[in-house]
Order: C-alpha cells, then structure tokens, then sequence
C-alpha cells in the first residue's frame, strides 16, 4: 500500500516534469500555425507565419546549414587523425592535450567568444567572414568528435591489429585507412550527428562573432524573439524545431550504439 | 615499442605518423584556444584597476551582488533539478511499462535547445501573452523575473541531471532495495540508507554539471534577464555597452575557473560530461 503510493508520486513528479518541458514547446509549435494567437485556435490555423519566416530569415537558415557542413568537414580533418593519435599515444601530454582541447565544453560560449574577439577582432577581413563564426564552432564541437571517437579506438586492441598489419607490410597510412578508419566509424557517425546538432544549435559564441550580414538560425531566433509578433517567432522555432529534433534523435541513437561498441 | 625496421622501404615511422596526427589539433587549439585565453586573461589586468581588478569584483557592490544572485539562482536550479530528476530518474530506471521510451524521449529531447528557445519557451509559459496568464484572473507575468530565469534554467538542467543519475541507478543492485525492504524498512529509510548512498557520486557529479551550466548560462537569460543581473549577462553589457574590457575579461575568466572546476569534479566522479549549453 505504501509502496504503491510511493510510486504513484514518483509518476505524477515524472510527469509534471514531462508536462513542463512538453507543454511550452506544444504551445510554440501551436502559436506558429495559429492565425492570431491572441484570439486563439479559433481564428485558424495557418501556414502564412511560416512562409513569413521563410522570406524573412531563409538566408540564416542557409548559413547555419553550411557552417554545420564546414563545422564536421574541419572536425573531421582535424579530429580524427588526433583522435587516433592520442589512442596510440596515452599518456600525460595527451591527457593534457584532450582536457585542454575540452575546455569550450566547461568555459562559457561567452568567455571563448571575448578571447576570439580580442585576439582576432582587429583583423578585419577574418573577423567579418563566416570563417570566424566557423573557428568559434569548430572549438566547441570539436571535443565531442575527438572523444566520440577516442571512446570507440580505446576499447579495441588497436595496437595488436595495427602490429598484425604492419608484419604484413601495411605502411602507417594503410593502416590508419584500412584498419583504424573502419573500426572507428561508430564513433565518427556519432561525433558527426553530434557536431551537426550542436553547430546547427550554438547561439553563446556566435551572437558575440556575428556581424548583421551573417546571421546563423539561433541568432536569427534571438532577433526574432526581441522584434517580431509572438506568431512568426513562434513559427521560427517550429522551423529551428524540425531540423533539429530528427538530428537530435539520430544523435541519440547513433550515440547509443558507438557506447555498446565500447563495452 | 621499437620500431621495426621495414623491408619495404617505409620512410615514415610510427612515431612520425602518430605526431603527425596530432599536428592539425595542437595548430589549431594554439591559435585559436591557448593564445585568444592568454590575450583574455592579459587584457583583464590591462584596465584602470591593474590586477586588483580580481578584487574589486568581491569590493563593488554592483558586481559582488551580481555574483551573490548567480550563485543563488544556479543553486536553486541545481537543487530542484536534482529533486525532480532523480525521482523522475529512479522511476523510469525501475520500472517497465507503456510509455516509458515517451516519457524518457521527452525529459532527454530539449538537451540540444538552444538558451534562447528556452528562454523563448519560458515567455510562453509567464509572459503576457503567456499561458499562466491567460489562465489565471488578474495579471501574472513572471517570465522576465528571477522566477522565470530559475524555471528557464530548470528546463535544461532537468535532462541533464536525468540522464547522469539514470545512468548511475542502472548500476545500482534493486536486490538491496528489496533486501532493506523485506527486512522491515520504511520507503523513507530506504531512500536515505541504500539509494541516495548509492547515487551519491551520480547526484553530486550532476550537480556540478547542473550548477555549472546555470553560472555560465548566457542564451537564457539574454531573453529572460532583460532587468537581472547574472554574471553572463553582466559581462555581455560591459563588454558591448560599457565598453569595459577588462572587467568583462575578469568575470569572463573568474566564471570559465568556476566553471571548469566544478566540471572537473563531476567528470572525476561519474566519468561523463554534458555540455554546458544553455
């Protein structure tokens, strides 16, 4: 009896919590397809707040979909190699040098932005480009491709196969194309969805590196929000909504298997 | 490991290989990680102040009543978040039933929302145009007070503390559970005797996280704390408005410290991080 109703608060806690973060996100979804929100359900639904968003902001939907791509091609290039490298190489440096690589996930957006700017805010051509937005996405993402596929290298013997190959004559480069890339992949799917998500979402250090010709979704948000009528903001979110939530599942997933690689 | 001699004429070694790996990574971290935080923390002792300036976050009211109200704000979060999230937690960890995958998809989908779209959610929920009020006679608006910024931080703390605490209870051993039960303990005495114990690593590593992410949280509250100040927000208007460089640096490099440590602990007791978003 007790048990039971121990239970039954665990459910409604569990169910509050769900109704809290479900509930706004239902609205938005819902003021973005109402005629007049104000006036409710009854004045309609309409698509005509979504065609507004698409003519007002589709070029930041744009820059925001292309500096993902740039975002996983630079993480890739970069992250990979290291990845492997810092699975060959453990020790001190490379524990020092993965933590120092991870401090954008601990230090606010904020903080990386302000050092970015002051260091580089001088070189104008730089700082005007979509380049510089890229390098602040590439900074925070970054850490998540390279231990995304660390977690993936360090749970297989990397070493004996690497050793069976070499024997065979493999050069370094074979091996790392035939051997390493492959038994990485479940790691590199998931880094790869996961810098997409999170380069696609990142507002903190692109509102300080954005210039108002290059306004990425999440800023373009932020923008909306201060200026626009409840409806097209709410239209815009729909919009952010469903680019992100299928990534953000496939993330998920994606992540969920690379873990049971690692086990 | 030495490096075997190859009779195939390789002229790259091992050790070159793997350095050469490396090399993309530590050039970019150099420019664009190590040197721009040696120029942020240069520049936070450049200002009027010199380096006292560390000193007088603590010695002016204006900053010191900043730090006060984010510390307070984030420990509300973290404790509430940590209340609801284990209980939720437990819950769907123990128990199997219809639903279920629903439940846990929508606790664990707003992760990657952005601050401002929950700061955006928040005004729906206690903005003028929002649902409480609408609902309620008289004219309740909260979104835009500490009440709204502390819900705002809660939305994206939740899943966050969720998934490090459900990760913990799936290791946890039900059988102590069920012993401490059959050998006459109360619901309460086995919460506080065999799970708490148990989670304890979990709760204070998601706690941290939690914590962490509230203190440096800038896209919320930049639509919520139009009229509060919290660190970010306060390093955001010296930065653009006051055009105070060097304390924006400071608090900048005071908040990545606090940050980064507190974020340290939580990877050393559960061996997992959760970006700090929000």
């Amino acid at each position: 009896m007790f048990k039971s109703k121990t239970k039954l608060l665990q459910l409604i806690v569990t169910l509050s919590a769900c109704a809290f973060l479900l509930i706004p996100t239902i609205m938005s979804v819902m003021a973005g397809l109402t005629a007049n929100y104000f006036k409710g359900i009854s004045s309609g639904l309409t698509l005509k707040w979504v065609f507004q968003v698409w003519e007002l902001y589709a070029d930041s939907i744009f820059l925001s979909l292309w500096l993902a791509i740039a975002c996983l091609i630079v993480t890739l290039i970069v992250g990979l190699p290291a990845a492997y490298g810092l699975a060959r190489h453990p020790g001190w440096l490379s524990r020092l040098l993965e933590e120092f690589i991870s401090l954008p996930l601990a230090v606010p957006g904020l903080a990386i932005a302000l050092a970015l700017l002051q260091l580089y805010g001088s070189m104008k051509g730089f700082r005007a480009s979509w380049a510089f937005i890229l390098v602040g996405h590439v900074l925070y993402t970054l850490p998540f491709m390279v231990r995304s596929i660390l977690a993936v290298l360090a749970a297989i013997d990397l070493k004996t196969l690497e050793e069976g190959a070499a024997s065979l004559g493999a050069s370094p480069w074979q091996r790392f194309r035939d051997i390493v890339v492959p038994n990485a992949m479940p790691g590199i799917l998931a880094g790869a969805l996961t810098v997409v998500t999170l380069s696609i979402g990142e507002f903190n250090i692109t509102w300080m590196l954005h210039t108002p010709y290059l306004k990425t979704l999440p800023v373009g948000l932020a923008d909306s929000y201060a200026s626009m009528r409840l409806e097209v903001a709410s239209a815009y979110t729909l919009v952010f909504f469903i680019l992100i939530v299928p990534l953000l599942m496939a993330m998920q997933w994606a992540s969920a298997r690379a873990q049971r690689k690692t086990k | 490991m030495g490096v075997r001699p190859s009779p195939y004429g390789h002229t790259m070694t091992n050790r070159t290989f793997v350095l050469a790996c490396l090399t993309p990574l530590f050039i970019f971290s150099l420019a664009f990680l190590a040197l721009p935080l040696v120029r942020l923390f240069l520049e936070s002792g450049s200002g009027e102040a010199g380096w006292a300036i560390y000193l007088d976050i603590l010695r002016r009211p204006r900053y010191l009543n900043t730090l006060v109200l984010t510390v307070l704000v984030s420990l509300a979060t973290t404790f509430a978040a940590l209340a609801i999230s284990t209980t939720a937690g437990m819950f769907l960890s123990r128990n199997r039933f219809r639903g279920r995958g629903t439940l846990l998809s929508v606790l664990t989908l707003p992760l990657a929302f952005p601050g401002v779209v929950i700061g955006f959610l928040i005004i729906l929920l206690g903005g003028r145009q929002g649902l409480v009020n609408q609902l309620t006679p008289g004219h309740v608006v909260f979104a835009y007070s500490v009440i709204g910024l502390f819900l705002g931080y809660l939305y994206f703390s939740i899943p966050r503390v969720l998934l490090t605490v459900m990760a913990a209870a799936e290791k946890l051993d039900p059988a102590l559970e069920e012993a401490a039960r059959t050998m006459g303990a109360s619901p309460y005495r086995v919460v506080v005797d065999v799970i708490v114990p148990g989670l304890m690593p979990a709760l204070i590593a998601s706690g941290a996280i939690a914590f962490a992410t509230a203190m440096g949280a800038f896209g919320t509250a930049f639509t919520l704390a139009t009229n509060i100040d919290v660190i970010p927000m306060v390093i955001y208007t010296e930065f653009t408005l006051s055009a105070n460089i060097a304390m924006a640096s400071a608090l900048s490099i005071v908040l990545g410290i606090v940050t980064w440590a507190l974020l340290l602990i939580a990877r050393s007791l559960s061996g997992s991080t959760v970006a700090a978003g929000g």
